[in-house]
């Protein structure tokens, strides 16, 4: 028995079944230490995500309270027991408020220009275009959008605002909406659309009243996408409407948001204002996380 | 024959005129969505390029390749040299140590891990992409530096540091722990959830029967990843790794926090040094508006803005495959 398969062995590795074995256990080596090597890299991964949430949980839920989304900004206790702790209240406006306003400018039009590209231009030099621009603002540096809703925005009014700020945040909306409106409504089959189209209806009906609904839940994955990316979203808020440590309801003046409370907060250099920017820190990572869940579990329940 | 093609035409074609002014309204509606994101590229190029014209005009080509940064009044002088190395150096490092991690999970994903496994381990991975880059900034200052200073600075500078010529790339003195090595770290860390997500996606759209067929010749798992999904995927991954070369190039909050923010060339890996996105965020809300310092930082925006779409550009049109 085992000498007919060495002989077999022998015949097909050429001379020697000593080489050929030796040549299989190398092969058979290198393939378990590649995947050895995989399952260490994909633990490194998962590493850093939980080393991450950890810290965010051991440093932020020891220093988040009531107080921290009740009271706006206070200055350091330097320690004294007795001070008054300040919170982030003024902050979770902010945010509230410029997210908003971000999201509300940015997805109507994300949502027309994703449908153009899947409507209206599939094939056409112009949408080609959109698409390839769209597609570069998606991942373009959120600073320069800063840098450029400064200069729009900021220098005409003559100061930070909280306008400049979701202004800035929509642009960052708008690619994000493109992609998946495009996407989803990529999905729809042509047979639907000729159903409709068959029935009489004008082409923006098509759209409108059968493609958008059939796609809806996509659609919206989208949105809840692009409302968490700007949730955390720190670089263009500080060159638009740059943080403030009073609660501000005004759009025209500066106005605070969590991400950039967290960052001067965190660079004061006081223990107990570091603490208040790990509580921010905690609120913003898990607000932004559960968004995307829902978004995931939103498109999941789709298919 | 032809009085059936001819007597429903006349009563849609009143409809089609109802319609077609709806029509008309919400195609133009769409393309002028359409039109105002290429605006809107275009203007911002437009813009960072006339805030930083003062600049260019002040310091001319010299302004790339200074590496001044000095803004006391009356010998106001500003170079890019620094942050443009910066960005460069802590990108490509990002990249180094990011894309081995990332194609490892990868091929983890694709063709080692079991079914069950995958789902749970991929959104994991696409889960960290979402994380807020200002939290890795936070982590990166008070988790990653001061483990980096001691567990990596240290026994760099006392081994590396003793050899000759590029020994001093390993050596520092910094005390402060904040490097342009830590800021490479957190950024490969941001990046390796894109990397690993576009890698895992082209890896899966190789056709079964290719994969089979080399199995069924005997291949291992490994020598099916070298000799068949990679050549097949090669380009697309190669857009991938630009992808993440493109987003760290641009990355701000982490790196601001943890790169030191000095504007001087580091002569080790271990010494603070600054990014274009990091001095940008760190110096324009302070500088005065309209000065020279502003239209430097503004040069530097346009700048940034050059290099990062040009990597981006091709990214996408390496993946353009892919895509379809």
């Amino acid at each position: 028995m085992s000498a007919t398969t060495a002989a077999a062995t022998s015949s097909f590795a050429g001379r020697d079944p000593a080489v050929a074995a030796a040549l299989n256990r190398r092969r058979r080596i290198v393939d378990g230490l590649v995947r050895w090597l995989c399952i260490i890299a994909t633990a490194i991964g998962l590493f850093f995500l939980a080393s991450i949430l950890l810290t965010l949980i051991v440093r932020g839920v020891s220093s988040i309270s009531l107080i921290t989304f009740t009271t706006e900004f206070r200055p350091t206790t330097y320690g004294e027991p007795d001070a008054e702790t300040g919170g982030l209240y003024h902050a979770i406006m902010g945010t509230l408020m410029q997210t908003a306003i971000g999201t509300g400018i940015g997805t109507p039009i994300g949502l027309l220009v994703g449908t153009y590209l899947a409507e209206y231009a599939r094939n056409s030099a112009l949408g080609n275009a959109v698409r390839f621009v769209s597609d570069v603002l998606l991942s373009a540096p959120s600073i320069l959008v800063g840098l450029f809703v400064y200069q729009l925005v900021v220098l005409p009014m003559g100061g930070f605002s909280g306008i400049a700020g979701g202004a800035a945040l929509a642009i960052l909306v708008i690619p994000v909406v493109v992609r998946t409106t495009e996407d989803m409504l990529q999905l729809i089959p042509n047979t639907l659309r000729e159903a409709v189209v068959g029935l009489g209806a004008p082409k923006w009906k098509m759209v409108t009243l059968v493609c958008w609904r059939a796609a809806l839940s996509g659609i919206v994955t989208g949105i809840l996408l692009a409302t968490a990316r700007i949730t955390g979203e720190t670089a263009p808020l500080l060159l638009t409407s740059f943080g403030n440590n009073v609660t501000s309801f005004d759009l025209g003046s500066a106005m605070a948001s969590l991400p950039i409370a967290i960052y001067q907060q965190a660079n004061s250099g006081f223990p107990d204002l570091i603490d208040i920017a790990w509580a921010g820190a905690l609120i913003v990572t898990f607000g932004v996380l559960a968004i995307n869940i829902v978004a995931r579990l939103l498109l999941a329940g789709r298919k | 024959m032809s009085d059936t093609t001819h007597a429903p035409a006349s009563p849609p074609a009143m409809r089609r005129t109802i319609g077609s002014t709806g029509d008309t309204i919400f195609e133009w509606l769409c393309r002028g969505a359409g039109l105002f994101v290429l605006l809107l590229l275009g203007a911002i190029i437009l813009t960072l390029f006339i805030g930083g014209l003062p600049a260019f005009r002040e310091f001319g080509v010299q302004f790339i390749w200074s590496s001044d940064w000095n803004p006391v009044e009356g010998r106001e002088s500003y170079g890019a040299l620094v942050p443009i190395l910066g960005t460069i150096i802590t990108s490509i490092l990002a990249i180094m140590l990011g894309v081995p991690v990332a194609f490892g999970i990868a091929f983890f994903l694709t063709e080692l891990a079991p079914p069950w496994l995958r789902q749970p381990i991929g959104t994991a991975i696409e889960l960290l992409a979402a994380v807020p880059s200002i939290i890795f900034g936070m982590w990166g200052l008070f988790v990653l530096v001061p483990f980096v200073q001691t567990y990596i600075q240290l026994p760099f500078g006392e081994t590396l540091g003793a050899l000759p010529l590029i020994g001093g790339i390993f050596e520092s003195n910094n005390f402060a722990g904040t490097s342009i090595f830590a800021a490479s770290m957190v950024l490969a860390i941001m990046i390796l959830p894109f990397i690993a997500a576009t890698m895992r996606d082209v890896f899966n759209q190789v056709p079964p029967v290719y994969k089979e067929s080399a199995y069924g010749l005997g291949a291992t798992r490994w020598e099916v990843m070298t000799g068949v999904v990679l050549p097949y995927t090669r380009i697309s991954v190669v857009g991938g790794i630009m992808l993440g070369l493109g987003r760290a190039l641009g990355e701000t909050m982490a790196v601001t926090f943890v790169i030191g923010n000095a504007n001087r060339l580091a002569g080790s890996l271990f010494d603070p040094s600054t990014t274009i996105a990091s001095v940008v965020a760190m110096e324009f809300p302070e500088s005065l508006m309209g000065s020279l310092k502003q239209s430097s930082l503004l040069a530097l925006g346009f700048l940034l803005f050059f290099i990062s779409f040009v990597v981006l550009a091709v990214s996408r049109w390496l993946l353009r495959s892919r895509l379809k």
